[in-house]
């Protein structure tokens, strides 16, 4: 599975960061980013997690 | 005062300081989302009033028709054009970046944003957690206390104090000087105390940093360039008044929101006492359900959204409250699932105004909900106990009595 954070549509509420810190990381801006090239197997769960408590819809799954 | 009047019509003349909105705005909204999604008010001001996650949402993202040049919900000094009465400092950029448009919100805001961010925030952990046992010792032993005004209001004030480097001490003077500003700005005169005092205290505190800066964001923003120049005076001044007024109401009505649902929903307190690992989960819903934060939007042009013919000046109330319990988007919006796995909540907001504290206000929410749970697990509402609520630009439990 691979991820992608749109950072035009980030805002920062670090929800993904909050719910799965082995996959995101968020700088002092807020700015949140992947920070692995595929998602670790058995944190799918998380990423997706991730991606369907994101306000504004920022992220997404490019590869299942 | 007409606008005291009580509300017969929500959709074409509600009220959000209505006792009814302020205690149970939950019913108002379920029933506008259904006959009128988008209600108006001539009370005050002309104002709109979405209550679908759709609306509110597209309208916080669509900054060229809406501005945030003035985001009172009840009008106050902003409104008045220009403003003769008030007598304060002047603020000529308002509080930036919360009442700012870009540019100046987008440079203000990144001078701000890294005393918020995660990890400065894990640094004000120990001294919230300190703060919170301290509190708790205070009444553990008595067998009661006010869950708002005991403990909830005194948290965030003073950490919040702790990040711009004024003193603690003066937290009740703090307090009492946001409410006049936020709660009772109804009341121009109490509104206008408010305002004086929180700025000229704020002026008197940046003189003393020229000459003796501290490790402080006060400090920081004074010594600060942007573009190879410093901040202007005024734009100072705003932003140290916004960390202020938006770092102590907001959280300390989410604290008290949420005590409110443990002492009143005991299967809920049990099972957070049970399951401590569910605590993250359980803030970001407690933060959807008691939603403590309305903001206003200026419309900037006519404009005619979803049939509403919305004009030049008008007001927008960003409900963020009950965009949360629009049952479009979350199910069995109105129950507190503590363990709800899918939680979009805009409850710090949506778009590039998101509230550039909202990490601070997650962790302070965690810590006061862990350390009063960790010494008072089992405790209700006190019998006959009247709980008050603060209502318009903050929600949140004022009074709040509970035995143990």
């Amino acid at each position: 599975m691979r991820l992608r954070v749109d950072p035009d549509k980030c805002q920062g509420h670090a929800r993904c960061y909050g719910l799965a810190p082995e996959i995101f990381d968020v700088d002092d801006y807020g700015q949140s980013s992947v920070i692995v090239d595929v998602v670790p197997p058995g944190l799918e769960d998380k990423a997706r997690l991730a991606v369907a408590n994101c306000p504004e819809y920022a992220i997404e799954i490019v590869e299942e | 005062m007409g606008h005291t009047a009580p509300v017969k019509d929500w959709a074409t003349d509600f009220d959000v300081l209505d006792p009814r909105y302020v205690t149970d705005p939950f019913s108002i909204w379920d029933e506008l989302r259904q006959t009128c999604p988008i209600a108006h008010t001539d009370r005050r001001k002309s104002s709109w009033l979405p209550t679908r996650y759709e609306d509110v949402t597209a309208i916080a993202h669509d900054i060229e028709h809406f501005s945030s040049l003035k985001v009172a919900v009840i009008p106050g000094d902003e409104d008045e054009d220009p403003n003769e009465n008030f007598e304060g400092p002047n603020l000529e950029y308002g509080l930036p970046p919360i009442s700012s448009d870009p540019p100046l919100h987008t440079w203000t805001r990144r001078l701000l944003l890294p005393w918020f961010s995660h990890k400065r925030v894990e640094s004000y952990i120990p001294l919230t957690r300190d703060l919170c046992r301290r509190l708790v010792d205070g009444f553990a032993g008595a067998g009661h206390a006010d869950a708002a005004a005991d403990y909830a209001q005194q948290i965030p004030v003073r950490v919040i104090a702790h990040i711009l480097g004024v003193s603690p001490d003066l937290s009740d003077t703090f307090t009492g000087w946001v409410r006049d500003v936020l709660e009772f700005a109804d009341d121009a005169e109490r509104r206008q105390r408010g305002a004086e005092g929180l700025l000229y205290y704020f002026v008197g505190q940046l003189e003393e940093r020229r000459t003796h800066p501290g490790d402080d964001l006060l400090s920081e923003l004074l010594t600060t360039e942007v573009e190879g120049k410093p901040v202007d005076d005024g734009i100072v001044l705003g932003m140290a008044a916004l960390a202020l007024i938006a770092g102590v109401d907001t959280t300390w009505s989410a604290i008290g929101s949420s005590l409110w649902h443990l002492a009143t929903h005991p299967e809920d307190r049990k099972r957070l006492v049970a399951e401590p690992e569910l605590m993250p989960t359980a803030i970001e819903e407690l933060l959807r359900a008691y939603s403590p934060v309305t903001m206003a939007r200026e419309v900037t042009e006519d404009v005619v959204y979803e049939g509403c013919p919305m004009k030049a000046g008008d007001k927008v109330l960003m409900n963020f409250p009950a965009a949360n319990r629009d049952p479009e988007v979350f199910e069995h919006p109105d129950v507190v699932q503590l363990d709800r796995a899918h939680n979009r909540h805009v409850a710090f907001g949506s778009g590039i105004h998101r509230c550039a504290g909202s990490n601070l206000a997650r962790m302070e929410l965690q810590v006061a909900l862990e350390e009063w749970l960790a010494r008072i697990p089992d405790f209700s509402l006190a019998e006959g106990a009247e709980v008050t609520w603060a209502g318009g630009q903050v929600r949140g439990p004022r009074i709040c009595p509970v035995v143990f």
